[in-house]
Protein backbone atom coordinates (compact mmCIF):
# COMPACT_ATOMS: atom_id res chain seq x y z
CA UNK A 1 0.00 0.00 0.00
CA UNK A 2 2.61 2.40 0.79
CA UNK A 3 4.19 2.22 -2.33
CA UNK A 4 1.07 3.56 -3.64
CA UNK A 5 0.79 6.41 -2.25
CA UNK A 6 5.01 7.13 -2.71
CA UNK A 7 3.84 6.71 -6.68
CA UNK A 8 0.96 9.42 -5.90
CA UNK A 9 3.02 11.58 -4.47
CA UNK A 10 5.48 11.54 -6.83
CA UNK A 11 3.15 12.05 -9.63
CA UNK A 12 1.83 14.93 -8.12
CA UNK A 13 5.12 16.65 -7.78
CA UNK A 14 6.36 15.93 -10.43
CA UNK A 15 3.15 17.54 -12.07
CA UNK A 16 3.35 20.29 -10.24
CA UNK A 17 6.88 21.08 -11.12
CA UNK A 18 6.34 21.26 -14.76
CA UNK A 19 3.84 23.37 -14.42
CA UNK A 20 5.54 25.64 -11.76
CA UNK A 21 8.66 25.55 -10.69
CA UNK A 22 8.38 28.23 -7.77
CA UNK A 23 5.19 27.00 -6.31
CA UNK A 24 6.75 23.59 -6.10
CA UNK A 25 9.52 25.20 -4.05
CA UNK A 26 7.10 26.70 -2.32
CA UNK A 27 4.79 23.17 -1.49
CA UNK A 28 8.31 21.52 -0.42
CA UNK A 29 9.35 24.45 1.96
CA UNK A 30 5.64 24.74 3.40
CA UNK A 31 5.85 20.46 3.52
CA UNK A 32 9.19 21.41 5.58
CA UNK A 33 7.79 24.24 8.08
CA UNK A 34 4.68 21.70 8.62
CA UNK A 35 6.79 18.72 9.98
CA UNK A 36 9.63 21.22 11.64
CA UNK A 37 6.43 22.50 13.29
CA UNK A 38 4.95 19.42 15.15
CA UNK A 39 8.96 17.19 15.23
CA UNK A 40 9.08 18.04 18.94
CA UNK A 41 5.67 16.48 19.79
CA UNK A 42 6.74 13.33 17.15
CA UNK A 43 9.74 13.16 18.82
CA UNK A 44 8.17 12.35 22.14
CA UNK A 45 5.36 10.50 21.05
CA UNK A 46 8.19 8.02 19.80
CA UNK A 47 9.59 7.71 22.60
CA UNK A 48 6.37 7.16 24.84
CA UNK A 49 5.12 4.49 22.35
CA UNK A 50 8.97 3.08 22.68
CA UNK A 51 8.46 2.28 26.39
CA UNK A 52 4.85 1.54 26.23
CA UNK A 53 5.36 -1.35 24.27
CA UNK A 54 8.39 -2.69 26.07
CA UNK A 55 6.50 -2.54 29.13
CA UNK A 56 3.23 -3.90 27.39
CA UNK A 57 4.88 -5.84 25.14
CA UNK A 58 2.38 -8.72 22.89
CA UNK A 59 2.92 -11.24 25.91
CA UNK A 60 1.99 -9.43 28.92
CA UNK A 61 -1.23 -7.95 26.59
CA UNK A 62 -2.46 -11.99 25.89
CA UNK A 63 -1.68 -12.13 29.82
CA UNK A 64 -3.71 -9.19 31.13
CA UNK A 65 -6.81 -9.92 28.39
CA UNK A 66 -5.90 -13.43 27.35
CA UNK A 67 -8.72 -15.41 29.39
CA UNK A 68 -12.30 -15.21 28.74
CA UNK A 69 -12.65 -12.41 31.37
CA UNK A 70 -16.08 -10.57 31.07
CA UNK A 71 -16.43 -7.12 31.69
CA UNK A 72 -13.20 -6.70 33.84
CA UNK A 73 -11.39 -7.99 30.59
CA UNK A 74 -13.43 -5.59 28.27
CA UNK A 75 -12.59 -2.77 30.52
CA UNK A 76 -8.56 -4.11 30.35
CA UNK A 77 -8.70 -4.44 26.73
CA UNK A 78 -9.38 -0.49 26.09
CA UNK A 79 -7.39 0.52 28.73
CA UNK A 80 -4.08 -1.70 26.80
CA UNK A 81 -5.33 -0.19 23.71
CA UNK A 82 -5.76 3.41 24.62
CA UNK A 83 -2.53 3.33 25.95
CA UNK A 84 -0.73 1.64 23.20
CA UNK A 85 0.11 2.53 19.57
CA UNK A 86 0.45 -0.05 17.56
CA UNK A 87 0.51 -0.35 13.46
CA UNK A 88 -1.80 -2.60 11.79
CA UNK A 89 0.05 -5.15 10.60
CA UNK A 90 1.39 -5.76 14.15
CA UNK A 91 -2.06 -5.00 15.63
CA UNK A 92 -4.23 -7.24 14.18
CA UNK A 93 -1.77 -10.49 14.04
CA UNK A 94 -1.65 -9.83 18.14
CA UNK A 95 -5.63 -9.75 18.20
CA UNK A 96 -5.51 -12.77 16.31
CA UNK A 97 -3.20 -14.43 19.01
CA UNK A 98 -5.41 -12.97 21.47
CA UNK A 99 -8.39 -14.80 19.99
CA UNK A 100 -5.90 -17.69 20.14
CA UNK A 101 -5.42 -17.09 23.81
CA UNK A 102 -8.76 -17.68 25.12
CA UNK A 103 -10.22 -13.92 24.86
CA UNK A 104 -13.76 -13.28 23.59
CA UNK A 105 -14.56 -11.17 20.62
CA UNK A 106 -15.89 -8.75 23.11
CA UNK A 107 -12.40 -7.87 24.49
CA UNK A 108 -10.97 -8.06 21.07
CA UNK A 109 -13.52 -5.38 19.55
CA UNK A 110 -12.35 -3.14 22.84
CA UNK A 111 -8.79 -3.61 22.26
CA UNK A 112 -8.99 -3.20 18.32
CA UNK A 113 -11.62 0.12 18.90
CA UNK A 114 -9.61 1.72 21.30
CA UNK A 115 -6.04 1.03 20.00
CA UNK A 116 -6.88 3.10 16.84
CA UNK A 117 -9.37 5.63 18.08
CA UNK A 118 -8.12 6.43 21.58
CA UNK A 119 -4.30 7.98 21.57
CA UNK A 120 -3.40 8.97 24.84
CA UNK A 121 0.38 8.72 23.67
CA UNK A 122 0.08 10.48 20.93
CA UNK A 123 -2.02 13.23 22.93
CA UNK A 124 0.72 16.07 22.46
CA UNK A 125 0.58 15.97 18.85
CA UNK A 126 -3.23 16.51 19.03
CA UNK A 127 -3.15 19.35 21.76
CA UNK A 128 -1.13 20.92 19.57
CA UNK A 129 -3.39 21.71 16.38
CA UNK A 130 -7.05 20.75 18.50
CA UNK A 131 -6.43 22.15 22.19
CA UNK A 132 -6.68 20.26 25.46
CA UNK A 133 -10.38 20.32 25.34
CA UNK A 134 -11.17 18.65 22.09
CA UNK A 135 -8.28 16.19 22.85
CA UNK A 136 -9.96 15.18 25.77
CA UNK A 137 -13.80 15.37 25.05
CA UNK A 138 -12.63 13.59 21.70
CA UNK A 139 -10.50 10.58 23.52
CA UNK A 140 -13.08 10.08 26.21
CA UNK A 141 -16.10 9.76 23.19
CA UNK A 142 -14.02 7.72 21.10
CA UNK A 143 -13.25 5.30 24.63
CA UNK A 144 -16.77 5.44 25.33
CA UNK A 145 -18.10 4.86 21.91
CA UNK A 146 -15.04 1.66 21.48
CA UNK A 147 -17.70 -0.14 24.35
CA UNK A 148 -20.78 -0.06 21.80
CA UNK A 149 -18.17 -1.36 19.36
CA UNK A 150 -17.06 -4.27 21.58
CA UNK A 151 -20.78 -4.82 22.01
CA UNK A 152 -22.12 -4.81 18.92
CA UNK A 153 -19.11 -7.14 17.90
CA UNK A 154 -19.80 -9.60 20.15
CA UNK A 155 -23.50 -9.75 19.37
CA UNK A 156 -22.96 -10.34 15.78
CA UNK A 157 -19.93 -12.73 15.98
CA UNK A 158 -22.34 -14.54 18.51
CA UNK A 159 -25.70 -14.78 15.79
CA UNK A 160 -23.10 -15.52 12.85
CA UNK B 1 20.49 27.18 20.58
CA UNK B 2 18.67 27.88 23.94
CA UNK B 3 15.70 28.14 21.82
CA UNK B 4 15.90 25.01 20.44
CA UNK B 5 16.49 23.67 23.83
CA UNK B 6 13.58 24.82 25.13
CA UNK B 7 11.74 23.73 22.11
CA UNK B 8 13.25 20.13 22.63
CA UNK B 9 13.05 19.89 26.52
CA UNK B 10 10.13 17.59 26.75
CA UNK B 11 11.67 15.22 23.74
CA UNK B 12 15.31 15.64 26.36
CA UNK B 13 13.23 14.56 29.02
CA UNK B 14 12.12 11.43 27.88
CA UNK B 15 15.78 10.77 26.62
CA UNK B 16 16.36 11.14 29.87
CA UNK B 17 13.57 8.93 31.13
CA UNK B 18 14.61 6.15 28.65
CA UNK B 19 17.91 6.35 29.55
CA UNK B 20 17.01 5.79 33.74
CA UNK B 21 14.46 2.96 32.15
CA UNK B 22 17.63 1.24 30.36
CA UNK B 23 20.22 2.08 33.29
CA UNK B 24 17.80 0.39 36.13
CA UNK B 25 16.28 -2.60 33.85
CA UNK B 26 18.39 -3.12 30.89
CA UNK B 27 16.28 -5.43 28.80
CA UNK B 28 12.93 -3.29 28.96
CA UNK B 29 15.25 -0.34 28.13
CA UNK B 30 16.33 -2.34 24.93
CA UNK B 31 13.02 -3.33 24.00
CA UNK B 32 12.08 0.15 24.38
CA UNK B 33 14.64 1.54 21.96
CA UNK B 34 14.14 -1.55 19.41
CA UNK B 35 10.79 -0.17 19.04
CA UNK B 36 11.48 3.57 19.32
CA UNK B 37 13.67 2.83 16.56
CA UNK B 38 10.93 0.35 14.50
CA UNK B 39 8.57 3.81 15.13
CA UNK B 40 11.16 6.13 13.77
CA UNK B 41 11.69 4.29 10.41
CA UNK B 42 8.01 3.53 10.38
CA UNK B 43 8.05 7.28 10.45
CA UNK B 44 10.68 8.24 7.96
CA UNK B 45 9.15 5.89 5.51
CA UNK B 46 5.60 7.57 6.10
CA UNK B 47 5.66 10.64 6.98
CA UNK B 48 6.94 12.04 4.17
CA UNK B 49 4.49 11.70 1.12
CA UNK B 50 1.56 12.95 3.58
CA UNK B 51 3.58 16.10 4.42
CA UNK B 52 4.52 17.10 0.71
CA UNK B 53 1.05 15.82 -0.42
CA UNK B 54 -0.34 18.63 2.37
CA UNK B 55 2.48 21.39 0.90
CA UNK B 56 1.17 20.52 -2.66
CA UNK B 57 -2.55 20.86 -1.32
CA UNK B 58 -1.51 24.10 0.36
CA UNK B 59 -0.37 25.78 -2.22
CA UNK B 60 -2.40 24.33 -5.44
CA UNK B 61 -5.68 23.79 -4.06
CA UNK B 62 -6.98 27.68 -3.32
CA UNK B 63 -9.20 28.12 -0.38
CA UNK B 64 -12.44 28.91 -2.27
CA UNK B 65 -12.54 25.47 -3.83
CA UNK B 66 -11.70 23.98 -0.58
CA UNK B 67 -14.65 25.76 0.90
CA UNK B 68 -17.41 24.88 -1.96
CA UNK B 69 -16.97 21.40 -1.34
CA UNK B 70 -16.01 20.69 2.47
CA UNK B 71 -16.70 24.02 3.89
CA UNK B 72 -20.10 25.61 5.78
CA UNK B 73 -22.66 24.54 3.16
CA UNK B 74 -21.20 21.65 1.55
CA UNK B 75 -23.49 19.13 3.39
CA UNK B 76 -23.72 15.78 2.30
CA UNK B 77 -20.88 16.04 -0.23
CA UNK B 78 -18.22 17.33 2.21
CA UNK B 79 -19.34 14.83 4.76
CA UNK B 80 -18.99 12.04 2.09
CA UNK B 81 -15.54 13.85 1.12
CA UNK B 82 -14.45 14.00 4.63
CA UNK B 83 -15.01 10.52 4.95
CA UNK B 84 -13.34 9.59 1.93
CA UNK B 85 -10.31 11.60 2.05
CA UNK B 86 -9.67 10.18 5.73
CA UNK B 87 -10.50 6.02 4.91
CA UNK B 88 -7.98 6.74 2.00
CA UNK B 89 -4.84 7.77 4.04
CA UNK B 90 -2.29 5.76 5.70
CA UNK B 91 -0.02 6.11 8.18
CA UNK B 92 -0.58 6.53 11.71
CA UNK B 93 -3.01 8.92 13.54
CA UNK B 94 -0.61 11.50 14.41
CA UNK B 95 -0.41 12.34 10.64
CA UNK B 96 -2.98 13.24 10.53
CA UNK B 97 -3.44 16.33 12.65
CA UNK B 98 -0.95 18.36 10.35
CA UNK B 99 -3.17 17.43 7.43
CA UNK B 100 -6.34 19.29 9.69
CA UNK B 101 -4.14 22.22 10.00
CA UNK B 102 -4.18 22.73 6.25
CA UNK B 103 -7.80 21.91 5.82
CA UNK B 104 -8.33 24.76 8.37
CA UNK B 105 -6.73 27.08 6.73
CA UNK B 106 -8.57 26.31 3.64
CA UNK B 107 -11.56 27.11 5.73
CA UNK B 108 -13.37 23.40 5.83
CA UNK B 109 -16.18 23.31 8.03
CA UNK B 110 -15.01 22.12 11.89
CA UNK B 111 -17.51 19.27 12.21
CA UNK B 112 -16.12 17.82 8.66
CA UNK B 113 -12.53 17.73 10.20
CA UNK B 114 -13.85 16.13 13.13
CA UNK B 115 -15.31 13.55 10.43
CA UNK B 116 -11.96 12.99 8.38
CA UNK B 117 -9.86 12.91 11.60
CA UNK B 118 -12.96 9.81 12.89
CA UNK B 119 -12.11 8.33 9.54
CA UNK B 120 -8.51 8.31 9.16
CA UNK B 121 -8.44 7.22 13.12
CA UNK B 122 -10.48 3.95 12.41
CA UNK B 123 -12.17 3.22 8.54
CA UNK B 124 -8.97 3.27 6.56
CA UNK B 125 -9.24 1.40 3.60
CA UNK B 126 -6.11 -0.53 3.69
CA UNK B 127 -6.68 -1.66 7.42
CA UNK B 128 -9.76 -2.88 6.77
CA UNK B 129 -8.98 -5.61 4.26
CA UNK B 130 -5.88 -6.61 6.75
CA UNK B 131 -8.77 -6.39 10.05
CA UNK B 132 -11.06 -8.36 7.46
CA UNK B 133 -8.65 -11.26 6.57
CA UNK B 134 -6.94 -11.29 9.95
CA UNK B 135 -10.24 -11.40 12.59
CA UNK B 136 -12.89 -12.23 9.87
CA UNK B 137 -16.14 -10.67 8.17
CA UNK B 138 -18.62 -10.36 11.14
CA UNK B 139 -16.12 -8.57 13.04
CA UNK B 140 -14.30 -6.00 10.31
CA UNK B 141 -17.98 -5.63 8.75
CA UNK B 142 -19.54 -4.90 12.15
CA UNK B 143 -16.75 -2.75 13.36
CA UNK B 144 -17.23 -0.56 9.99
CA UNK B 145 -21.02 -0.34 10.22
CA UNK B 146 -21.37 0.80 13.29
CA UNK B 147 -18.08 3.18 13.17
CA UNK B 148 -19.44 5.35 10.30
CA UNK B 149 -22.52 6.84 12.33
CA UNK B 150 -20.17 6.91 15.04
CA UNK B 151 -17.83 8.84 13.97
CA UNK B 152 -20.35 11.27 12.36
CA UNK B 153 -22.06 11.24 15.68
CA UNK B 154 -18.94 11.89 17.51
CA UNK B 155 -18.05 14.53 15.06
CA UNK B 156 -21.52 16.70 15.64
CA UNK B 157 -21.26 16.16 19.61
CA UNK B 158 -17.69 17.40 19.82
CA UNK B 159 -18.63 20.28 17.04
CA UNK B 160 -21.96 21.30 19.49
CA UNK B 161 -19.77 20.96 22.89
CA UNK B 162 -17.28 23.04 21.77
CA UNK B 163 -17.65 27.20 22.02
CA UNK B 164 -17.59 28.83 18.77
CA UNK B 165 -14.79 30.91 19.71
CA UNK B 166 -12.57 28.04 20.93
CA UNK B 167 -12.79 26.60 17.51
CA UNK B 168 -11.72 30.02 15.63
CA UNK B 169 -8.68 30.50 18.18
CA UNK B 170 -7.79 26.78 16.77
CA UNK B 171 -8.51 28.20 13.17
CA UNK B 172 -6.31 31.22 13.40
CA UNK B 173 -3.40 29.14 15.25
CA UNK B 174 -3.54 27.15 11.92
CA UNK B 175 -3.27 29.88 9.72
CA UNK B 176 -0.21 30.80 12.10
CA UNK B 177 1.21 27.66 11.72
CA UNK B 178 1.24 28.18 7.63
CA UNK B 179 3.05 31.50 7.81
Amino acid sequence: MNWLLYLLTMIFLIYSYVKDRNKTKKSLSKAWKAFENILPEFLVVIIMVGLMMAILDPDLIVKVIGEDSGWLGVVLASIVGSVTLIPGFVAFPTADLLLQGGAGYMQIGAFVSTLMMVGIVTMPVEVKYFGGRITLYRNAMAFVFSYIVAYAISLVVNLV
Amino acid sequence: MIKVIIRYRWFLLSLVVMGAVTAVDGDLGNRAIDTTMMTIKEMLFIIPPIFVLLGLLDTWVPKDTMVKYMGDGSGLKGILLAFFIGSAAAGPLYGAFPVAAVFMRKGVKFSNILIFIGAWSTTKIPMFLFELSALGAPFAITRLLVNIPGIIIIAYLLNALVPKAEVEALYLNAEKMGE
